[in-house]
């Protein structure tokens, strides 16, 4: 699949336009010549350009780090989240995946807990939400500790590792049948639970980021698609890590309740 | 201010927090203590779709020993308490997992279809307008919302057909279940519904059965892979036990012309049960 370097190609854009939250939307069509090293968002940024020049509105999109780590320029390509690239985010999507006469359906992330505020861009802040309910460890500030004072067992910290590289950007939910966001929730519940340093917290914070999650998004049904989805390719692993600690936790927090 | 704006734009919630129920029916509330439920639920009933179709492998030793298998059923523990005591406890448990199964399973997709279909009405656009593309999602895992309401309603025939006989009428033997198997499977039309039946039971197995384990979180990366592979197995062993019935009786396997016992109630079950015995 895909093209070589330094060709240009010809692809129709079918972009998705919707003027504010809660409006109609409606599939906009444009003829795009590009280069086949160009990046999906620069192919975007070069039609906003050309409808800059023709005096209409240009397509809203959020972008920011361009290197595919700050996770805000998920998009629905062709009816997979960042696109048809494994193990990618849109902005590190290069054009050479698509081949010249190809046409190309571009939509927001849609789920109802992530509202469209204009065009592609989507109000995720429900995952923030998740994130408030526990997404963090205490600790007091102060001189700084040693460092590697607190041992952490390698395959611990490993699979942690794993979890943390989570950047938060929704193609879980966006990809998922049910817009569940099991991965990202667990993702968070796995990076930390597995550490010495979120011990302390870890019941507390397992159930208070369930049922927050709860609040704003779909039940998982164990598809699979998030994972495939995931620029970050977090495990579903983490999903069963959660589901296990949130059984525990409603035992734990009820006799630890009891001891006060 | 700037706190109202913010609270202005905050998106609202698609399921809003309740009240908590005592321990443990809170665990309940939630959607992942519901899943649990639902894979705990599903494991028994396994265990049940497994245990009657062993049993009634007995078809194939012919009438008597079919007799004998289903009286059984009614005398467990005959010693201890009244005849048929322990089956209907077992039964009411039976259904006790399959109000729980179905009860779950119904709003888990409620709560999933508001957090999904809602989005696109938002903007009047389905889900995903230009289509979207599965990668994951096997055919089974994306139907089961579909093989499950058919196992449900076919469970209900099922149970019209050979415990009530509704439609057999008087061909209907109570205690008789090889003549009333022989009957009823006789039929083309019905074998072809309890083959199609049996299909979906299987398909839901072979996504039920993996998913349970992550619904449980019994997860370990090193043995993981024999979670598919164990799905399969039980979903192909009831496949090809459930579907060996109805195929078979339509072979002629299954059918009464070897029969020596008459066909009734009283005499012609005290006749298999000598049989039986004899055996």
């Amino acid at each position: 699949m895909g093209s070589g370097h330094g060709e240009t190609i010809n692809v129709t854009l079918k972009v998705w336009r919707q003027d504010g939250p809660g409006d109609a939307g409606r599939f906009d069509v444009h003829q795009q010549a590009i280069s086949t090293d160009a990046s999906f968002l620069e192919m975007l940024d070069q039609l906003n350009e050309q409808l800059n020049d023709a005096g209409a509105e240009p397509v809203a999109f959020e972008s920011d780090c361009r290197e595919g780590i700050c996770g805000t320029c998920g998009v629905m390509i062709n009816g997979r989240a960042h696109g048809p690239q494994k193990a990618t985010a849109t902005c590190q999507l290069h054009m050479r995946e698509f081949r010249d006469g190809d046409e190309i359906v571009v939509e927001p992330f849609r789920a109802a807990g992530f509202p469209v505020v204009r065009d592609l861009a989507v109000d995720r802040s429900p995952l923030d939400r998740i994130v408030e309910a526990g997404g963090y460890i205490s600790v007091n500030t102060g001189a700084a500790s040693d460092a590697n004072l607190t041992p952490v067992p390698k395959p611990a910290a490993d699979m942690a590792f794993d979890a943390a590289a989570c950047i938060g950007c929704g193609a879980c939910v966006a990809a998922c049948p049910n817009s569940a966001a099991q991965l990202f929730t667990s993702a968070k519940i796995g990076h930390l639970g597995l550490l010495p340093q979120g011990q302390a917290e870890r019941w507390s914070r397992t159930e208070s980021m369930v049922e927050t999650m709860e609040e704003f998004f779909g039940s998982c049904t164990n598809h699979g698609e998030c994972s495939e989805a995931c620029p970050k390719e977090i495990s579903l692993d983490f999903i069963a890590f959660m589901n296990r600690d949130y059984m525990k936790a409603k035992v734990k927090n009820r006799a630890l309740a009891g001891q006060r | 201010m700037a706190q109202s704006t913010e609270q202005r734009y905050r998106v609202a919630p698609v399921r809003p927090r309740r009240r908590q129920w005592p321990f443990p029916l809170n665990l309940y509330q939630s959607a992942v203590g519901r899943k649990w439920v639902m894979a705990v639920t599903g494991i028994g009933l396994i265990g049940f779709v497994i245990a009657h179709m062993v049993g009634n492998l007995h078809v194939y030793e012919g009438p008597a020993r079919m007799h004998e298998y289903a009286e059984s059923l009614r005398t467990i523990g005959a010693g201890l308490v009244p005849k048929g005591a322990i089956l209907w406890l077992l039964r009411l448990g039976l259904l006790g997992m399959f109000v729980l199964h179905l009860h779950s399973a119904i709003t888990l997709s409620r709560m999933s279809g508001n957090a999904s279909e809602k989005a696109g009405a938002i903007s009047g656009a389905k889900k995903y307008e230009g289509g979207r593309d599965h990668v994951a999602a096997t055919y089974a895992s994306r139907t089961m919302r579909w093989t499950g309401p058919i196992i449900a309603l076919f469970l209900l025939y099922h149970l019209a057909d050979l415990t009530w006989g509704w439609w057999l009428g008087d061909d209907f033997v109570p205690g008789d279940p090889y003549h009333n198997v022989a009957e009823s499977l006789g039929n083309l039309p019905v074998a072809i519904l309890y083959v199609v039946a049996n299909v979906a039971l299987a398909w839901h197995i072979f996504h039920g059965a993996w998913s349970m384990f992550q619904s449980l979180g019994v997860n370990n990366p090193r043995y993981n892979h024999l979670r598919r592979t164990l799905a399969t197995g039980l979903a192909g062993l009831i496949l090809v036990g459930n579907l060996s019935f109805p195929i078979l009786t339509q072979a002629g396997l299954i059918d009464e012309d070897g029969r020596t016992c008459p066909v009734g109630e009283v005499e012609g079950n005290a006749c298999l049960a000598e049989q039986a015995a004899d055996h």
